[in-house]
């Protein structure tokens, strides 16, 4: 399943609809990474509320894509980890380290701005 | 022949016994005896067991006074639960007295050990008295000892299901009032964790601060553990993960109130702290979180 690509403003947001295949995973890694430099995209949210289960591969690919958005030139927030999902990532040892999180879209773009006023 | 309830079928023995010797009495008789002998020397036994329960240092928590009452409860209902054959009554008080004394610390030893000494007691007493007749002596005891045994047993098996109604009633109280989580200011919660932490608790707790946090939109959580008296490597590893999952949902955990023994703990065990934020007090911990927030207290100043 395609994973939905928006341009919001300054930022690139991906928004996971249903669980996705190791293959989508790639895809989607190759394609945010691509689109960052494209949309000369300051931030990249990738919104993961709907998925019920974080896997290893999965937790690892979206750490890949913040480390390499980060060598892009832009910064990755993953939003919407479920309370659930985030006590059997930590219990499974994914912790998602060095990459920001937020509580829902909304926080992440509020994160992104704050970032980038402060930047400018 | 031990029947000791007057049921349809120990009358008919006992119409069937009537015209035989002082020997094959049935044993209703020889109980009906038995308990008049008990009523008889109701003091001297009494005290007699009293005075072998302070000397066996059972009941430590109670006075002499008040032992020397409950044994007197205690031994009517044994003589009532003797005569009747019926052992509700003497349940109910066993419940009671369990109810009344499990709070003050008795053991369960304790009463077993006090109805064991009295069922000793009367033993010696009909020894003393039928010691002449040894064939009376042990039908008597054949009628005895069937039925103090099953007192023995009801009296236990009442304080022992007591104590388990009082924990599982404790253990619910527990649960309920032990995880709160409140929102101080907008988008800052605290966490006050008071009491032992099993892991059981610890999964709960972090449900319920994960559930919060998303709930009250939260950005930075005090968990507070100055309550908390002792922590080992599990619960500190717990705590580790619960803040690590709070971030995953993008709040940031204080934790503050770690005591020096605690402190101690998880130097010795290890577990990594670095990257926890930890704040001596409880205080510090919201003004830090404040400071997070971006909120500024500015003490108000009254203008004369």
């Amino acid at each position: 399943m395609e994973v939905p690509l928006l341009k919001q403003g300054d930022f690139l947001i991906a928004t996971i609809q249903a669980a996705l295949t190791d293959a989508d995973l790639l895809h989607l890694r190759k394609a945010l990474v691509q689109q960052v430099v494209r949309f000369r995209s300051r931030g990249v949210i990738v919104d993961v509320t709907s998925l019920d289960v974080m896997d290893s591969f999965a937790s690892r690919t979206l750490r890949e894509v913040a480390q390499m958005i980060r060598l892009r030139g832009a910064e990755t927030v993953i939003v919407g980890i479920q309370p659930d999902v985030a006590f059997a990532m930590v219990q499974l040892g994914l912790k998602l380290e060095d990459v920001t999180t937020a509580l829902d879209l909304e926080e992440g773009l509020a994160h992104l701005s704050r970032k980038s006023t402060n930047g400018a | 022949m031990t029947r000791i309830d007057g049921g349809p079928e120990s009358t008919q023995v006992q119409d069937q016994y009537i015209e035989t010797t002082e020997n094959s009495r049935p044993v209703s008789v020889l109980l009906r005896e038995l308990v008049a002998h008990l009523r008889d020397n109701r003091t001297q036994l009494r005290e007699e067991w009293a005075r072998r329960i302070t000397e066996a240092k059972l009941l430590t928590a109670m006075t002499k006074d008040e032992i020397f009452a409950e044994a007197t409860s205690v031994y009517d209902n044994y003589v009532e639960a003797l005569e009747t054959g019926t052992f509700e009554a003497l349940q109910a008080y066993a419940r009671n007295l369990s109810e009344r004394i499990i709070p003050r610390g008795v053991e369960t030893d304790e009463v077993v050990g006090i109805v064991l000494l009295l069922r000793d007691v009367l033993a010696r007493s009909l020894f003393a008295k039928y010691q002449t007749d040894f064939t009376k002596l042990n039908r008597i005891l054949d009628a005895y000892e069937p039925a103090a045994n099953r007192i023995a047993n009801t009296v236990a098996v009442g304080f022992v299901q007591e104590r388990e109604r009082i924990i599982r009633e404790q253990q619910e109280a527990i649960r309920e009032l032990s995880t709160p989580v409140l929102q101080v200011r907008e988008r800052l919660l605290i966490l006050p964790i008071i009491g032992v932490i099993d892991s059981q608790r610890a999964r709960q707790l972090t449900e319920q601060l994960l559930r919060g946090i998303r709930t009250n939109r939260a950005k930075v959580v005090v968990i507070d553990i100055t309550g908390v008296a002792a922590m080992d490597a599990t619960v500190a590893n717990h705590l580790v993960q619960t803040v690590e999952a709070s971030r995953l949902l993008g709040a940031t955990v204080i934790v503050t109130g770690l005591s020096p023994e605690i402190a101690q703990t998880i130097v010795n065990i290890g577990v990594d702290l670095g990257k926890m934020n930890t704040v001596g007090d409880l205080q510090g911990g919201i003004e830090q979180a404040e400071r997070l927030l971006g909120y500024k207290v500015v003490p108000f100043v009254e203008t004369p």
